[in-house]
């Protein structure tokens, strides 16, 4: 069952075109990973979809109602964070945690505390000393604690530690557990392949790819370092390797995954002293479509 | 400890260029704008002699300071009327300056940068006090020779150079006040609360000394300012005082911020709310909680001035008697007293000046969407029409009340100060009548925040229009029909006039439809952010 439902939304302010055209689905218990560089359009969408703008065309639905229509109903069932957050500088975090509550439906005492405890958030000072982590953590504690059925977090982690980030983890972890939903957009890409059931991949206002991850390691490609007595010059000729090449007796090269039993049959006989390699990346991926693009946009011309 | 303090002054001076120049000018134009009218209005011995005798009443003592009331030449009239309400703005301007120098950057991580380069622990707080104190040096020089250039015969260069110099100084001596004051707190907001809050002491100090206890105006800063005496006694100690005393702050100050950590302050903050009160959990809540310190002092202010147009009242006859250029600006026919006709003119002012808050309360909702806020609510279940509503309550509310404390301002100053007073409910109806207009100009504010709100600078220029052309257009002879362009053109100047309900109700009309369409408009626009 979906929660979010977007097809073919478009969105432009004046001339400039945001949004070309952007299909997701959300469905019910899953994390789903929102990625794409900076200015690709995940803030657009986002807003798009919490009827703060409105759409151009094309349809948004969150559990079924219209985003912009439905707004509010939409918003008591549902939770927020957003990348960059600004708070009123007189107020104190404490206040804030429990104005969000309130304003959403009704604040959950012991569920509040205990993520201010979690995050180790000092809800007395002014929002105006807080640091940009900090104020991130007001608006994550303020998510956390609520009741929502649906999270939408926009790159919640920016101004994180790494400590915080694993608490930040843990929560998504447990929210995803009670089959609850989460649309987590992200350029911190190791998050996402920790966090994420599906990807979608956003870039100049279009959704280029969607699927798991296992779905998209036809694009990935494995990193190997190896060591060995003899020399690997032969192994270009092999199928699926790329960019090969020699530092100091080491040689590094990128595979791909269909290839890879191959390569491995090939590297036995020559005496490998060391062998490292490094699972796909999603920045491998980005990369991919890059490349493929300028690929693309050179053929053109 | 002083490294690179001119190269950071020079850096500064490049920030400030826009700024600096802005207060200077604006500065400089209100100090020399003045006198010219002054002497273009009271030409005669007589009349002057007239307005001495209304401004010798306590509440304008209390507001402006004591003057030579027996030799009111032009001079002693600019210096009475405007050199300590002058003195103050710019004691705020060097208030703010210093600030941002020192507070605001270091708030904003700025400072932080720049004192990890070889750069002294007192360079900072020196280069911006240099800085301010010299900006403060040429508002002294340009008013000064200004007004000497104005040619007016009661003000001579001595005069004119010491008016400045007493601007300048007082500048210097807050700059000084300021850099103490910024010591003690963790956050510029304090920093800036502080400064205000002792100018606004020494102010206070100088009007109880100034009506009953001559000593208290000696002990503050602001007290020698019109000890002075420009254009009729011309000392010059206040000028030094005001100096020494700046620099004695300055180096107070400097020697605390040597014992403080950058971004802390001498005071611990005291910890805020864990938990907020009832009151804030809405959106009216929040609004009211974000708006509460502007609305209490813009209340306190207009109240203020109400109690100081009313104390005017009780000599008014001999005021406005042989002076027709005061007798043009009067609205009435001549059956009725100089006050009867006074009065409109005086509450059309303070509804305009009333007007100012209420607009601000509404175009508050786009400052807090630029600022990327408004989504915080909107996220959550929160429509637009209800957060629209809570600012647009707020604003109706507080003109409703801004014109209640005006009426009763000037009625209890009225009673005191005159022998035949106007009853409350004359005054207060008399002013109540231009509530409509208000909600007129509330309204357009609904439809531009609702609708456009980048349009919103043409809204003050309306309101600003309406100023002048209604508060000057007898004088100028301007036609009717361009007071007529303003809702406040169509209030029944009541006691002169009959209340005439029907233009009341147009005008009420009016503003529900343009809260409908601003709602309207409000519902479906982007927010920006």
């Amino acid at each position: 069952m979906s929660v979010v439902h977007v097809e073919q939304l478009q969105k432009s302010f004046g001339s400039f075109v945001a949004l070309k055209s952007i299909d997701l689905t959300v469905n019910k218990g899953e994390v789903f990973g929102f990625i794409g560089p900076n200015g690709a359009g995940k803030s657009v969408t986002i807003r798009t979809l919490l009827g703060i703008i409105r759409a151009s065309s094309g349809q948004a639905h969150i559990f079924g109602k219209d985003v912009w229509t439905d707004a509010v109903d939409i918003h008591r069932r549902l939770a927020y964070v957003p990348g960059d957050v600004h708070l009123w500088p007189n107020l104190t975090g404490g206040e804030v945690i429990d104005l969000f509550g309130k304003l959403r439906g009704s604040i959950d005492r012991s569920k509040k505390e205990e993520m201010i405890e979690r995050f180790s958030l000092d809800p007395k000072k002014k929002c105006r000393t807080y640091s940009k982590g900090n104020r991130q953590k007001v608006a994550l504690v303020a998510a956390f604690s609520s009741n929502a059925e649906l999270y939408i977090l926009d790159e919640p982690t920016s101004g994180l530690d790494p400590l915080m980030e694993q608490v930040f983890q843990q929560c998504v972890q447990e929210i995803k557990d009670q089959g609850k939903s989460v649309l987590l957009s992200s350029h911190i890409l190791s998050e996402v392949e920790k966090l994420c059931d599906r990807i979608g991949i956003i870039r100049e206002g279009e959704i280029i790819e969607t699927g798991t991850l296992k779905e998209m390691r036809h694009l990935t490609r494995i990193q190997m370092t190896v060591q060995a007595d003899q020399s690997l010059t032969m192994l270009k000729n092999v199928p699926g390797i790329h960019d090969l090449a020699n530092t100091d007796g080491q040689w590094t090269f990128q595979a791909d995954n269909e290839n890879l039993d191959e390569i491995i049959r090939f590297l036995a006989p020559l005496g490998v002293k060391k062998l490292e390699s490094k699972p796909p990346a999603l920045e491998d991926l980005f990369m991919r479509h890059y490349e493929n693009q300028t690929r693309m946009d050179n053929s053109n011309v | 400890m002083f490294k690179n303090t001119k190269t950071l002054s020079a850096f500064m001076f490049k920030r400030d260029r826009f700024l600096i120049p802005i207060w200077v000018i604006g500065l400089v134009f209100f100090s020399l704008i003045v006198p010219p009218t002054f002497d273009e209005m009271f030409t005669t011995e007589q009349e002057r002699e007239a307005i001495a005798e209304t401004m010798s009443n306590p509440a304008m003592t209390a507001l402006v300071g004591q003057g030579d009331m027996d030799n009111y030449t032009i001079g002693a009239m600019t210096a009475h009327q405007m050199l300590l309400l002058t003195a103050v703005v710019v004691g705020l301007m060097s208030i703010l300056l210093m600030n941002r120098h020192i507070r605001t950057d270091e708030e904003a991580g700025r400072t932080e940068m720049l004192r990890a380069l070889p750069v002294g622990r007192l360079a900072t707080i020196t280069a911006a006090f240099i800085n301010v104190s010299l900006v403060n040096v040429l508002i002294a020089l340009l008013v000064g020779f200004g007004l000497y250039t104005l040619n007016i015969e009661s003000m001579g260069l001595e005069g004119s150079l010491l008016y400045g110099m007493v601007l300048g100084g007082t500048g210097i001596a807050f700059a000084g006040v300021a850099t103490v004051c910024m010591q003690f707190f963790e956050n510029s907001g304090g920093a800036i609360g502080s400064s205000i809050a002792m100018l606004f002491a020494f102010y206070i100090l100088r009007a109880i000394g100034d009506v009953n206890y001559e000593l208290l105006s000696s002990l503050s800063p602001l007290g020698w300012v019109m000890q002075s005496e420009v254009f009729t006694g011309n000392h010059w100690w206040p000028v030094l005082a005001l100096i020494i005393t700046g620099v004695c702050f300055m180096v107070l100050g400097g020697l605390l911020s040597a014992r403080r950590d950058l971004g802390s302050g001498l005071l611990r903050a005291t910890p805020g709310k864990t938990e907020a009160s009832n009151y804030l959990l809405s959106p009216f809540g929040l609004a009211i909680r974000l708006q509460r310190t502007s609305i209490f002092f813009w209340a306190l202010g207009l109240f203020i001035l109400a109690l100081s147009y009313g104390s005017v009242f009780g000599d008014l006859e001999a005021f406005f008697e042989g002076n027709d250029m005061l007798q043009q600006m009067l609205v009435g026919d001549h059956a009725q007293s100089i006050a009867e006709q006074f009065l409109p003119m005086i509450l059309m002012v303070i509804s305009i000046l009333a007007t100012v808050p209420p607009m601000m309360n509404v175009h508050r909702l786009y400052i807090e969407e630029k600022k990327n806020r408004v989504e915080h609510l909107l996220s959550r279940a929160v429509s637009r029409p209800q957060i629209l509503l809570s600012y647009v309550t707020i604003a109706t509310l507080n003109g409703l009340i801004l014109l209640s404390l005006s009426a009763i301002g000037m009625w209890s100053a009225i009673s005191i100060v005159m022998d035949d007073p106007l009853s409350l409910s004359t005054l207060y109806q008399a002013t109540m009548v231009y509530y409509p207009a208000m909600l007129l100009m509330v309204g357009l504010s609904t439809v531009v925040i609702g609708l456009t709100p980048k349009l919103k600078i043409v809204l003050w220029l309306y309101l600003l229009y309406a100023f002048i052309v209604l508060y000057l257009g007898n004088l100028l002879d301007l036609p009717d029909w361009m007071g007529y362009l303003t809702p406040f053109g169509h209030v029944p100047k009541i006691p002169i006039e009959e209340i005439s309900v029907l233009p009341l109700l147009v005008i009420s009309g009016l503003s529900l439809l343009l809260f409908i369409i601003g709602f309207i408009g409000y519902r479906k626009r982007d927010i920006e952010g």
